[in-house]
């Protein structure tokens, strides 16, 4: 039986991409609002791991449980899993042909069954929430990279999930944009939101994170705090992997 | 009018090299078309041989309107159907969807008219049609009124036309929608799939209104392949422009009027649209 002090359980996780071991044995709890941050070089597997969680990628073995719920492919059960777990995407992935508002309305009415005028006050929330209400008409190319992703959150935010995953959320952002969107995650993760978030932004980590993750090939080499990472870190791997990126 | 004046005048104020390239780029083949279009209204005006051969092929532009808008309305659901079944992961309705495809676009139009119209649909009428005495014989009498109400009689030649040039157009409208879904990146399809939408929601919200916009152009212009194709369900003896023609020139001799006359009004009817077709492309490219 799964221990429900964890909502999110990844047990002896693997995902291959033909010979790739993209995720190659990966065991990790994650208690209630606690923010995780994933690190490691490009390639070891962030990705896929975070994908595996919603299934985005079907995993080759292992499990993945959910608020005490086992995640299995079945279509019924993942897409009511889910709507529970926001995603938020490198390249914001908003919907082009959708304005700004209806990108935050879509899945809440045809996912949630939410009325049209329900969908538009909740993403009218959160849109105030993520501090851009006045680009609701606007469309996505419209819209600056920091806005696009800061839209993608509201999107995510506004079906009420019990988790958020954020795949290199700033990366993809022009240096001045980044801190708009990293300002919204901190945000959340002070009122609690879990989180799952492959990021190197060193100054998140310090702030924000609970945990962190360095996974090299597929496989995690230390899962430690904020505090051992930068004071303490363990392995070789790990010490190189931080001393390549805290020199820029 | 005096709008138009007053964009022309920077061409005829700019120096002479860019002026001479915008002679040279100016559409003079629109213009040719032009010039022999109202040429031969200008004959079918004033010349009786010409006229009687206009006013009587005439009469085939209802069919031959109807006939393609009724067609293209077919073949778009036949198409995105079988365009979605193109990319499905299902291998019994991709492996359908692919050999519906793959037939149509192995016969050439002209025989797939004859064969559907002569063969396919009397075979399947036929078929449902036995079916349906087979289910009255064994009690269940009112199910099968259903599937002898209509009988191979009921059916006519338009309607077996239309039917022909739908399953064809179908085909290729296919793997238009194909290509159109397939040139959306992927990214999409798992924004929407994380918001907990299923396939089929995330194609009805997402994939296809971006898809179709995509298509619209490739979609216009085989539109206007089947306005042109069109001519082909002649074959049938459907009373189209070119029936019409075939008709009053075998009847009158005046092949040359009847045909100058025929291949004009198609010429006519497939540069406007043409045209409309180019200008939605660059109104979708602006807008983008
Ligand atoms: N869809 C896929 N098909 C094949 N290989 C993949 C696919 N997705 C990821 N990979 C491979 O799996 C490995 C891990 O990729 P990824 O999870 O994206 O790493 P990261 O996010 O840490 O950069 C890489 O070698 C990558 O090339
Ligand atoms: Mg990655």
């Amino acid at each position: 039986m799964s221990n429900s002090d964890y909502i999110i359980e990844i047990k002896d996780l693997h995902k291959y991409f033909g010979s790739i071991k993209a995720v190659d044995g990966v065991n990790i709890n994650i208690e209630r609002s606690k923010v995780v941050v994933v690190i490691g070089p490009s390639g070891s597997g962030k990705s896929t791991l975070l994908r595996c969680i919603n299934h985005l990628e079907e995993p080759t073995s292992g499990e993945v449980w959910i608020d005490g719920e086992k995640i299995t492919h079945a279509a019924k059960q993942i897409n009511e899993i889910r709507a529970e777990i926001g995603m938020v995407f490198q390249l914001f992935n908003l919907f082009p042909h959708l304005t700004a508002m209806e990108n935050v309305t879509l899945a809440q009415k045809v996912v949630r069954g939410r009325s049209k005028e329900e969908a538009k006050q909740i993403a009218m929330e959160k849109l105030q929430r993520v501090g851009i209400p006045e680009k609701a008409d606007v469309y996505p190319t419209n819209l600056s990279g920091g806005q696009q992703q800061r839209v993608a959150i509201a999107r995510a935010l506004a079906m009420d999930p019990k988790i958020m995953l954020f795949d290199e959320p700033t990366s993809a952002l022009d240096p001045e944009m980044i801190k708009e969107v990293l300002d919204v995650m901190l945000d959340l993760a002070q009122e609690g939101m879990t989180m799952v978030c492959v990021s190197h932004e060193m100054g998140f980590v310090r702030s924000a994170a609970d945990e962190v993750i360095f996974m090299d090939f597929g496989k995690i080499v230390e899962h430690t705090t904020p505090d051992g990472l930068f004071n303490n870190p363990q392995k070789d791997r790990t010490k190189l992997f931080l001393s390549q990126i805290l020199e820029h | 009018m005096s709008e138009q004046l007053q964009t022309l005048e920077p061409i005829i104020t700019v120096d002479d090299l860019s002026s001479k390239r915008r002679l040279r780029d100016l559409p003079w083949w629109l213009f040719a078309i032009l010039l022999i279009a109202v040429y031969v209204v200008f004959i079918i005006s004033s010349n009786e041989n010409y006229n009687k051969a206009f006013v009587f092929i005439k009469a085939g532009l209802y069919i031959t309107v109807t006939t393609t808008l009724k067609s293209f309305l077919i073949a778009l659901i036949f198409g995105l159907l079988a365009g979605l079944g193109r990319i499905s992961k299902n291998v019994v309705i991709n492996n359908i969807a692919r050999f519906y495809v793959e037939i149509i676009r192995g016969i050439p139009i002209l025989v797939l008219i004859f064969f559907i119209a002569l063969v396919g649909v009397p075979v399947l009428v036929d078929g449902l049609n036995t079916f349906g005495y087979w289910l009255a014989d064994n009690g269940v009498g009112f199910l099968g009124k259903v599937f002898t109400a209509v009988t191979n009689k009921d059916i006519s030649m338009n309607s077996r036309a239309i039917i022909a040039l739908a399953v064809t157009y179908g085909a290729y409208l296919a793997e238009i929608f194909r290509a159109g879904i397939q040139s959306i990146v992927k990214g999409q399809t798992e924004a929407a799939r994380s918001l907990g939408m299923s396939y089929g929601q995330a194609m009805r919200y997402v994939i296809l209104p971006q898809a179709i916009r995509n298509v619209l152009p490739a979609l216009g212009n085989d539109f206007v392949a089947m306005v042109k194709d069109s001519s082909l369900v002649s074959v049938l003896a459907v009373r189209d422009i070119t029936q019409v023609s075939r008709l009053y020139a075998g009847s009158t001799f005046r092949f040359r009027e009847s045909y100058i006359v025929l291949a004009v009004m198609y010429l006519t009817i497939t540069v406007v649209l043409s045209l409309l077709v180019q200008l939605v492309e660059r109104r979708l490219k602006t807008h983008e």
